[in-house]
This record gives structure tokens, sequence and C-alpha cells, in this order.
């Protein structure tokens, strides 16, 4: 393929329009002033009627930010982020408590149809529980009451802090204290709401539970904050999507997930995240600046992180597995898809303690067009990890000559009965596939989806059913008109 | 069915194709044979839309439509087919996904609907029976791994899912053992019928007695330089390719 050809097919990416996900709601919404000072935190907590535990906890975390400088080291540049421009607390303005689907406003519902969301009862039948988050508020969690007979507590973050400040207290900033970086310390200062998430001792959780993240008001940034705790001999598989509303300003999104595993328990975390990457010149789009970290505490407990990111015009996200418990066991797969001009720096980091421990990690990287796409993941082995094992598999695909995919590995081993070992591949769809595909009657563009959902199959295969397909579909339309 | 007239054709400015000719009728099937580096591969790539190929005069009509304006998806659509020398890998794509998308590409290309999954199935059941292909194949991604056998008898596979009326066979006996030929050639004479044509392109004689030429054409220096019948092969295989050649020079 010529070069001109290229051009001319990457130009075709061009209408941003192809972003479903695009439209704006008209939504009453009750915002916060602009700017974040000491107030800004206690409007928000105020408004929240927050336990004073929480208030001393946001504000603790918004003097440390205030001595905090943004961080420089991702392989990712954008022009400098003014705090003081944004809208830290937008939410629904009519009140979000709900007795049946009946109640919530009719705006409300449409815009979650048009996302596709199953907030009405019907969609039992595919086994789904859902917490919805628009901008900053959750404003409908189903199934509560069917999970409360298990005593699983799903629940939105606000109403836990309500319903179980004892328990938010004793978990939350656990495994990402405010002090852990610049982002996860603004997050603990004006962290609006999220999903909180408890299964008991011995309870399998029966369905898949998620939380789908929707940014919709304008100049506002979203900080919600997740915190799923398993308790002994428990399983929970849990789901987040996201999208958000198309806007030419750069909005800002950073949240913090949680996640604390006890002994011989599971948990599965997977991320759709589909916010709006921006347009076809790199204007709009989400900075997507997000620290998510769970612990294997207990023994024979186990983790896996899977993330399929194709949207945000910057994504800096490291989901992190502390593997302390004996026999723990950690996950991470990652499909990140950047075009245009899109920017991700993304990874993981495995932390062994314990012994026995084992951990995974298959992260495949797509960048067209104008992207720039980098897998940064840290594999530390402690002293204390004996016989610690880990498998890295990094795999890059590049579509078009005016992209870049970068690699950046860190392995720190600190005993010698570990296994570590690190592949990586970098790769092109290659003419001959294109054109083996096309004389089978397969169109250039279909062919590229199939590569491609190829390419990701192990990582795909990690998501729930439901989810993969979506995910699927995803895929090729983030890649639409990426290779000629 | 097919018609070539003049064909000529470049890659990177090089001329390899130089004013070709030739006519194939429904339910023929013709053989090209010819010395390394004369154009046969390039005359299957060049009918099957390969874009890196710059076709520089003459014409291809297939069902009486001058194809060479079609892009590759559209030629494999109208029918036609070509089984490579050198299957491409796909990892991750399972031969049942596949050709499940190409087989609804050409419904699709025909204004039919999508087959569903278990019509799909059910085809894929039969055809492989057709061509022996087993079942643990299928669901291995396209051509990743696979011995040069079960290539070939992927591409043969491949074929009859997708019924075209006319198939290419580019060199589908290089690197075959006899009994995979012979199951390669079975599986070419049970799809063939009245209606569907074949090109045989190959070196040896030894396709030919399981697949049995209506006509033999020799390819050299980018033309068509003797046709005849399937004796014709066999006295190749007797005398090589100089007497022709000395009869093209001295022409």
């Amino acid at each position: 393929m010529s070069t001109d050809e290229t051009e001319n097919i990457l130009g075709e990416v061009t209408s941003g329009g192809d972003y479903k996900y695009g439209f704006v709601s008209d939504i009453e919404m009750d915002y916060a002033i602009k700017g974040l000072t000491e107030e800004t935190v206690r409007f928000i907590s105020a408004k929240k009627k927050e336990p004073s535990f929480m208030l001393d906890f946001r504000l603790k975390a918004f003097n440390h930010w205030l001595t905090l400088k943004e961080p420089e080291w991702a392989h990712i540049t954008h022009p400098p982020i003014d705090y003081q421009n944004i809208i830290y607390y937008a939410a629904p303005k009519k009140k979000p408590q709900y007795e049946s689907i009946d109640e919530v406003d009719p705006e409300l519902l449409r815009t979650f149809d048009k996302l596709g969301i199953p907030l009405n009862e019907q969609k039992a039948l595919m086994g789904f529980a859902v917490d919805a988050v628009i901008d900053s508020v959750s404003v409908k969690t189903t199934f509560k009451d069917k999970l409360g007979e298990l005593g699983v507590i799903f629940c939105s973050f606000s109403e836990a802090l309500q319903e179980h400040p004892e328990l938010v207290k004793e978990y939350v900033g656990s495994v990402v204290p405010y002090t852990d970086n610049y982002f996860a310390a603004l997050n603990s200062a004006v962290f609006s709401d999220g999903s909180f998430c408890y299964i008991p001792k011995g309870v399998r959780c029966p369905m898949e539970l998620s939380t789908y993240f929707r940014i919709n008001a304008a100049n506002t940034g979203q900080f919600e904050r997740t915190l799923i705790i398993a308790e002994d001999n428990s399983y929970v598989s849990y789901l987040e999507g996201c999208t958000a509303s198309m806007r030419d300003e750069n909005q800002l999104h950073a949240a913090i997930v949680e996640i604390i595993v006890k002994e011989n328990s599971e948990v599965k975390y997977s991320t759709v995240q589909n916010w709006y990457p921006g347009n076809k010149d790199g204007e709009g789009g989400i900075y997507n600046f997000v620290t998510k970290r769970g612990i294997c505490k207990g023994n024979n407990s186990k983790l896996s992180w899977t993330q399929v990111e194709t949207g945000s015009a910057i994504t800096w996200k490291y989901p992190s597995i502390i593997l302390m418990g004996d026999n723990s066991n950690g996950e991470f797969y990652s499909v990140a898809v950047t075009n245009n001009y899109q920017q991700a720096d993304t990874g993981t980091k495995m932390i062994h303690i314990g012994k026995n421990t084992k951990s995974l990690i298959i992260s495949k990287g797509i960048s067209a067009g104008k992207s720039q796409n980098s897998y940064r993941g840290l594999v530390k082995i402690l002293k204390t990890a004996e016989n610690a094992r880990n498998f890295s598999q990094c795999d890059s695909l590049l579509m078009g000559d005016k992209c870049g995919a970068h690699t950046f590995p860190y392995i720190n081993v600190e005993n010698n009965s570990s296994v570590v070992e690190h592949e990586a591949t970098t790769s092109k769809i290659s003419e001959d596939q294109l054109f083996y595909c096309n004389q089978r009657g397969i169109k250039t563009e279909d062919a590229v989806g199939l590569i491609v959902n190829g390419y990701c199959k192990d990582v795909l295969n990690k998501l729930p059913m439901e989810f993969a397909v979506e995910a699927q579909k995803l895929l090729a339309i983030s890649l639409e008109g990426s290779v000629g | 069915m097919l018609e070539i007239n003049n064909l000529r054709a470049n890659i990177n400015g090089k001329e390899i194709l130089k004013g070709l000719n030739l006519k194939i009728k429904e339910g023929e099937v013709h053989a090209i044979m010819g010395p390394n580096g004369s154009g046969k591969s390039t005359l299957s790539s060049v009918i099957a839309g390969r874009e890196i190929f710059e076709v520089t005069a003459g014409e291809i009509i297939f069902h009486n439509k001058n194809i060479l304006n079609l892009t590759a998806e559209e030629r494999a659509n109208e029918g036609i087919f070509l089984a490579f020398q050198y299957p491409i890998e796909i990892p991750g794509v399972s031969i049942t996904n596949f050709m499940r998308a190409a087989v609804n590409a050409k419904r699709l290309y025909n204004k039919q609907e999508a087959l569903s999954a278990s019509d799909f199935l059910k085809l894929m059941k039969e055809k492989q029976k057709l061509v022996e292909l087993t079942t643990s194949l299928v669901n291995r991604s396209v051509n990743e791994g696979f011995s040069g056998g079960e290539k070939k008898k992927n591409e043969i596979f491949q074929m009859a899912m997708l019924e075209p009326s006319l198939a290419v066979l580019d060199e589908t006996d290089s690197g075959l053992d006899i009994d995979a030929l012979r199951i390669v050639a079975n599986g070419v004479n049970k799809l063939k019928n009245p209606n569907n044509s074949y090109i045989v392109i190959t070196h040896y004689q030894r396709l030919l007695d399981f697949i049995v030429p209506d006509f033999v054409h020799v390819l050299y220096d980018g033309q068509i330089v003797k046709s005849g019948t399937k004796e014709l092969a066999l006295e190749l295989e007797e005398k090589g390719y100089d007497w022709i050649k000395d009869e093209y020079h001295n022409k």
C-alpha cells in the first residue's frame, strides 16, 4: 500500500461522528461552583451528608494534593490542565431516590436506553445487576433486594457511606492511599460517587455486577470511586462501562478503584472503557487518569483485571495487584486501541509478596492513525515471595506508518527462587493477510476487524459473553478506516 | 465464461504478462504449465485482482463483464476463487469464523440474507465431509501451524464452501505427499460440475493424472505459447520446456 493511499484511508476515519455515544442529554443539573479549594471539598462532603471521617479523609487528601506536582513520566503530552476551571460536582437535580424504574427522570432513562444499558427489570433475565453513575451521582442500582438476601451489598458509594460507614471507613484508601499519586490525591479530595460492593463470607455472587459511568455535563470532571471487598471463600465478577458526550474541550476523569480479596476468594474485574476519544484532529476527548489497584490479601486468593480500552484522548492507567497472600494469583488482560491522536500509557503492576504467588500479564496494543500507544508494566518480586512466577506477553499491532507503539517493562526481582518471563512482539497487518481475506470476498474493513479480533482473542475471551460481543464491535468501530 | 484478451501486467515497472490470451467455457478444466518465472502465479493474482500488479492493456471478461475495474472482494463474490500456492496464516481467527465472514459477505453481495448459525454449521459439516477435513482443524486458527497438506486441504474446503464458478488452483500440488494430493484432487473432482470451470496451474503432470484437464497451455515469457490437450502435458513431462522455448524464439 502506498503512503498516499494510507493517508487517504486514514483520512476517512475523519467522521468523529462515528462515536455513537456522543449525544448530550438535557437533564437538569445541580452544580458546584467552578474551581478547587477547601470550600469545594467541604461543599461536596456536605452535599452528600457524609460522616466526619470522610470529610477528614478528603481534607487530608486535598492538603496533600496541594503539595504535589502532576506526574510527567508517562509517554503522553497534553496542554496543562487548569484545575481551577473544572466543575467538581454535577448531579441530576431530581433526587436519585427511586422505588421503581417508573420514578426515574424519563430523559435519564432515554439516555441509558441509548447507551444500551439495562436499567429495566426485564434485563433480570440477563443476570446483571447494574449501578449507573451519571456525571457525579449514582442514579439507579438494580437488584439490590435480591442481592441483599445473600448479604451482598451493591450500591452507590454515597449510600454505602450512609448505610455501612464502618465498612467504608475500614477499607477506603487501604489499597490506594491518598498519598499514592497526584490523581489519587485529587480523587480522594473530590470524589463524588461510585460503586460499592461487599461480598460476605462464603457467598458466590450469582450475577454479574456492573457499573456504567457517563459524563454528560460540560466543563465537569468525573471523579468516581469504586470499592470492592470479597470476604473469605467468596466470588464476584464485576464489569464497568464508560461513555461520554462529545465535547470540544477536554474533560478530566480521575477515578480510583480499590479491591480487597480475602482468603480463597476470587474477583474478576472487567472494564470496557469507551470515553469520548476526541475528533480526528485530536480536539476534545476525555483525559482519563485512573488508579486501579487490588490486593490479594488472603492465601489462595485470585484477582483478575480485564480491560478493553478504546476511548479517551489520553489514558493513564495501570490496574495493579498486590499479591500478599501465599499462593495468590493475579492476572491482567488488556487490549488498548488508539486511533487518530489518542494517547494511551497503560499497563499493570504485579507486586509479589507472598510465597508461590503467580501473575500473568497479557497486553495487546493496537495503534492506528497518529496515535501513541505504550505498555508500561512493573513486575516486582520481593524477598519473601519464594517460588514466585510471572509470565508477561506484550504484543503491539501497528496500522499505518504514523503511529507509535512503545513497551516499558520493568522487572525487579529480589530472590532467586522465582521465575519471570517476558515476551514481546510487534507486528503489522500484512498485505498478504488482507488480500487473502479480500479474495474470499471479505471487505478490507471487515478483514481488519476479523484480524484484530483474532489478535485480541486471548483477552476478549476473558470478558463475560455479552460484553465480549460488544467489545468486538467496539474494536471494529474504533479502527474503522484505519487500514486500506 | 472467462475470456482474457491481450492481457499485459507489470509489477514494480517490470512487465510480466505480455499480451496473454485465454478462453474458458463452462465446465472446462484448463491446465497451465510452464517453466519458473514464466508468469503463472502473476496470471492467477491478476485474475483475482491483486492490486500490486498493474494491468496496462487488455481485458478480462468474466460472465460477459469486464472485471478489471472490480476489487478483489467483488471478483471473489462474482464467483472467482483462488487457491493460494502459499496460504496465509491469520492468528486467532478460526476457520469457522473466517468462513462465516466469507460466506455471508458473498450472500450479502448477492442480496441474500446471512446464514443462521445452525444453517452455517450444517453447511460446514457437509463440505468438511466432501474434502475429508477433520473437525478439529476448523476450530484452529486459519492456516496457523498447519502442515503443507492441511493448508492445501483447507483451501479446497474453502472452495467447497464458496462454490465459485471459476477456481484458479495455483500450484496446489506443491508440498503435497501422494495421499494428500489424492484427497485434494478428489475434492476438486467432486466439486466439478457442468457450470464451473478450473484453471489448474502446475509444474507437474502428476496432478493431471488426478484432475484430468480438457486443455493444457504452456505459459512462457508472459504469453501462452502453446496449447493442446492432456497429451501435451505428457509430452512436456518427457521432453521438458526447451523445445517450446526454441519454437517460441525462432518464431
